[in-house]
């Protein structure tokens, strides 16, 4: 079969780190993903299954990593080579669409009793993710034994599978795990006080996939939130986050000021604000996005952590100073503050409700691994979200079309720089 | 003699016209045979001895009103008012005529013993003036003998202490006013009326209120109905402002001093700024060159602060004393004396050339709200009559637009920019939605009262004096401004003026007619 792989030369890594600082992306030509002809992977055990991939995302961790970018806290916790692809829409062998959540817990890794996290339903926190009997991988897409989503087959455990309504496009199902990790943000904080004159305010710092789900989730299920700033640098950002709930639009050089006017708050002579925000949810994960996110929370308030950060250089002191909580947000589990629904579950639901196909902007082959990669580095620039590889063949690409009432799906083809998804006319045939 | 304002049709021979644009001009030639150039008329004979005509008048008032000294008395409360720091345009050469009519004012309290007196700067909603600017107002004597003891006030209107609210009007308009004035035995206000709505009742009813009465004339609604605000009887602004100045007038017993100015702008070295282009010698061609070349050098900020530092040698024509209504028609009529221009009929196009100053950026940054604010609130309107162009006309403004704004002077603006324009730019909308928030945000409260800042919801007046404009006019194109400021306010960015002139055609129609309003030096057409 085909597939992406991502081999550990070192060679490879530096290669990479070089170019990319040249041009985000570039790591996508010298670097350490490659086209390979492999075996599938085996069935690792019991309760696995074999998928084929329809759509697998290209997600900011993958560009870390195909990039030479990646913090060294990975090093133990992934094994080469591997197949990246964690944000995938597959087949199943008995026909069935499915998104497969990929962290690679204790069930996954055939521990048994699991660890308490397991136990309680946050296979995310799990403290074995080297044990078991698959190699070391904190996720598909980043462990040797099963694959991942940029290829033509893997294999996922069937705790790991969630299936796909009939009817949703796979455009839309591509975006749930990324959805999963957006409502899982967005419920990781408590309840913004509601004291007189508390002004609940969320702020959502970035307006790539995260940012925008992000702002989706909030819309959809923080009634304690009442204004919803987005952060935004591109116009077609600015657009979806409207669409999709944002009660203002801010671009980084106006976000202080926009959190000023919305909270009452003061502004000081260097520009820091007398309040703030209760809730900044940063999804960008740069030194800029967490100083901004910093210079825009409440005293007491809250800042979730949801973009992959790495290593950054903040000045912390209004963090210790304002005692603000920061909240690192990693993946999806039950959410207590919706009933214990599982993030996916509600991102299944998002996904439907807010159209979330319409930040699918560009596909791509296998083969066109390079493009694919700069262009999703340069997605904001583009006018483009969410870029992903396409390994439907044409009867697959139609299969889901076939329900009847269905508007057309994708095309499978690179789709140009539009972030709105034109129906495919004459294919739902 | 000087020669009255004058409308030359453009044909081949016509030299460029010289076009205000910021700190900088432009000469542009117009297309022959369908375009014309308003001229002002030529400064008026300034009033021989201006503090002789100033005694004369406070001796022998206008209208219902005894001679000032015969209002004067030991133990009363006086105060004087006066105008602020966004009069006169540019800002005058020494002494400054507050400084010539207080003097005089001041000098008759002396005599009749009144010692309770206090000045107050009619800022309405307007930045809070500096030091400097105070002393520039109204001369170092009256400063140093006012400031120190806490006797030259500054209006604040919100200082909830500060106000007194005296009523409603028939109308049910609230009328919330200084409480030093409210509580006065006399007000004498002393006005530069630079431009036709300046003045009247206005001046106390814009200058020493509140928020709560400000807005019942400042907002979208009259300032639609207002053609033009520079021309009273047909302007709903002055109708309200008139009916609250009424009630005022009922409570407290008011002086009003009004003078007028010539419209000698530009001192000798930018002599060619006031005169026409056929007639400029050598030595105007000269400075011309020398100007544009020298500020072509410059950099942003060194060129607004030489252009901010230019003082004008205008003169004082007019000085009229007494009750508020009759004083108020005298100065009209000699404003009018100076500045009206009788053009005949409308064109599809009209050309305004901006320069550095306006009212709102003395000392400050033209930014684009206050281009808007000068080329489709002041230029516009400067008509009596009909507008100079068409309905469904093009308005084409040339201005450098900069996307900056001064932070201390204009907070307010630099967010009405950023969050209310980029969603909207109709303004009842952004009245409906906006204005509220903006004018009770406690922190532009804070910088209004305690620095030097304008109010709050002064920027939406900005938008609502070009409201009239927005509504007449089918789109407004600015040459050479930044492109994006341009766009986020809804009109079409130029490069040059020919190409302003090929977009306004896609409104228009083939070979429009164009009108050039050339103008600073000020002038009113009246247009039949
Ligand atoms: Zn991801
Ligand atoms: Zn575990």
């Amino acid at each position: 079969m085909k597939a992406l792989q991502v081999e550990h030369s070192l060679a490879r890594f530096a290669a990479a780190r070089i170019a990319s600082g040249w041009k985000a992306g570039a790591g996508g030509r010298v670097g350490p993903l490659r086209l390979v002809d492999a075996d599938p992977p085996a069935l690792p055990g019991p309760g696995w299954q074999r998928l084929s991939p329809r759509l697998s995302g290209i997600c900011g961790s993958d560009l870390a990593t195909v990039d030479g970018r990646s913090s060294r806290w990975f090093e133990p916790l992934v094994s080469f080579p591997f197949v990246p692809g964690h944000e995938v829409v597959a087949d199943t062998a008995d026909g069935r669409r499915a998104v497969v959540e990929p962290v690679l817990g204790c069930e996954a890794r055939g521990i048994d009793p699991p660890c308490a996290s397991c136990a309680a339903g946050r296979r995310r926190q799990c403290t074995n993710l080297t044990g078991g009997h698959l190699a070391p991988g904190l996720q598909t897409g980043y462990c040797r034994d099963t694959g991942g989503g940029w290829s033509h087959s893997f294999v996922a455990h069937e705790s790991q599978l969630h299936f796909v309504p009939e009817g949703m496009p796979d455009e839309a199902a591509v975006l749930v795990e990324p959805a999963a990790c957006a409502v899982h943000a967005a419920l990781s904080a408590p309840a913004c006080g509601a004291g007189p004159g508390d002004e609940p305010v969320a702020v959502v710092i970035g307006a790539g996939t995260l940012g925008l789900c992000v702002v989706a989730a909030l819309a959809r299920w923080r009634e304690d939130v009442t204004r919803v700033i987005a952060v935004a640098k591109y116009p077609h950002q600015r657009e979806l986050a409207t669409k999709l709930g944002a009660t203002s639009v801010a671009s980084p050089s106006e976000v202080r000021r926009a959190v000023r006017r919305a909270t009452g708050s003061w502004m000081l002579d260097n520009g820091q604000l007398s309040g703030g925000a209760p809730l900044v949810i940063d999804c960008a994960g740069t030194a800029d996005s967490l100083a901004a996110a910093l210079a825009v929370a409440l005293p007491g308030g809250y800042l979730v952590l949801t973009g992959m950060p790495g290593q950054t250089n903040t000045d912390l002191t209004p963090l210790w100073q304002r005692e603000v909580h920061l909240v690192g947000s990693y993946t999806y589990g039950p959410e207590p503050a919706v009933g214990g629904r599982h993030s996916f579950d509600l991102a299944f639901e998002l996904a439907e409700a807010a159209r979330l196909e319409r930040l699918v902007s560009a596909t791509y082959p296998l083969e066109r691994s390079a493009e694919a990669v700069e262009h999703a580095a340069s997605a904001g620039r583009r006018g483009a979200v969410k870029v992903a590889f396409d390994m439907r063949g044409e009867p697959r690409r139609l299969s889901y079309l076939q329900a009847p009432g269905l508007p057309g799906g994708g095309s499978g083809e690179v789709l140009g720089e539009s972030p709105e998804r034109l129906p495919a006319s004459g294919e739902a045939g | 003699m000087p020669r009255p304002g004058f409308v030359l049709e453009v044909d081949r021979s016509t030299p460029p016209a010289l076009i205000w644009h910021g700190e900088g001009f432009r000469l542009e030639r117009l297309p022959a045979e369908r375009s014309r150039i308003v001229y002002a008329p030529e400064p008026l004979a300034p009033l021989p001895d201006p503090d002789a005509a100033i005694r004369a008048a406070l001796l022998n008032p206008l209208g219902d009103r005894p001679p000032l000294p015969e209002l004067l008395r030991p133990g009363m409360r006086l105060t004087i008012a006066f105008d602020d720091l966004s009069l006169p345009l540019p800002p005058m050469r020494r002494p400054d005529n507050r400084q010539r009519v207080i003097e005089a004012v001041l000098d008759l309290a002396a005599d009749a013993g009144v010692d309770d007196v206090v000045l107050i700067a009619a800022l309405g909603l307007h930045r809070r003036m500096t030091e400097a600017e105070l002393r520039h107002a109204l001369g170092d004597r009256v400063y140093d003998a006012f400031a120190p003891s806490g006797k030259l006030l500054q209006h604040d209107a919100e200082d909830p202490k500060g106000l007194v609210m005296l009523g409603k009007t028939d109308l049910g308009e609230d009328v919330e006013v200084n409480r030093r004035v409210a509580e006065s035995d006399l007000l004498v206000y002393v006005n530069i009326n630079l431009v036709a709505m300046d003045g009247g009742h206005k001046s106390t009813s814009t200058g020493l209120m509140s928020y709560k009465s400000v807005r019942h004339h400042h907002n979208v609604r009259t300032l639609q109905h207002s053609r033009s605000l520079m021309d009273r009887p047909h302007s709903e602004l002055h109708s309200s402002a008139w009916r609250i100045g009424r009630l005022l007038n009922q409570h407290v017993k008011v002086f009003q001093i009004e003078t007028t100015l010539n419209n000698d702008a530009f001192g000798s070295q930018l002599a060619f700024l006031q005169k026409r282009e056929w007639e400029w010698g050598l030595r105007d061609r000269a400075s011309f060159m020398a100007a544009s070349r020298g500020v072509e050098l410059l950099s942003p900020r060194a060129r607004r602060s030489l252009f901010q530092s230019v003082l004008a040698p205008h003169q004082m024509t007019s000085v009229h004393a007494g009750e508020v209504e009759v004083v108020h028609e005298a100065t009209i009529a000699n404003l009018h004396r100076q500045q009206v221009v009788d053009v005949e009929g409308q064109s599809d196009v009209v050309i305004f050339g901006l320069p550095h100053v306006g009212p709102y950026n003395v000392g400050s940054i033209m930014n684009p709200l206050l281009v808007m604010c000068l080329g489709l609130g002041y230029f516009f309107n400067m008509y009596i009559g009909k507008p100079l162009v068409r309905p469904g006309g093009v308005v084409i403004l040339s201005h450098p637009t900069p996307w900056a704004f001064h932070p201390v002077h204009h907070p307010s603006y630099i967010d009405f920019f950023e969050e209310v324009l980029a969603s909207t730019t109709d303004p009842a909308e952004i009245e409906k939605t906006y204005e509220e928030r903006f004018a009770t945000d406690d922190w532009y409260r804070h910088l209004y009262r305690t620095s030097y800042a304008y109010h709050g919801v002064h920027p939406f007046y900005m938008w609502y004096w070009g409201a009239h404009a927005l509504e007449h006019a089918s789109s407004t194109v600015i040459v050479g401004g930044n492109r994006r400021a341009v766009r986020r306010m809804g009109f079409r960015p130029a490069s040059t003026l020919a190409d302003a002139l090929e977009m306004a055609e896609d409104q228009v129609g083939r070979d429009p007619t164009i009108t050039y309003f050339r103008c600073p030096p000020l002038m009113l057409a009246r247009v039949e």
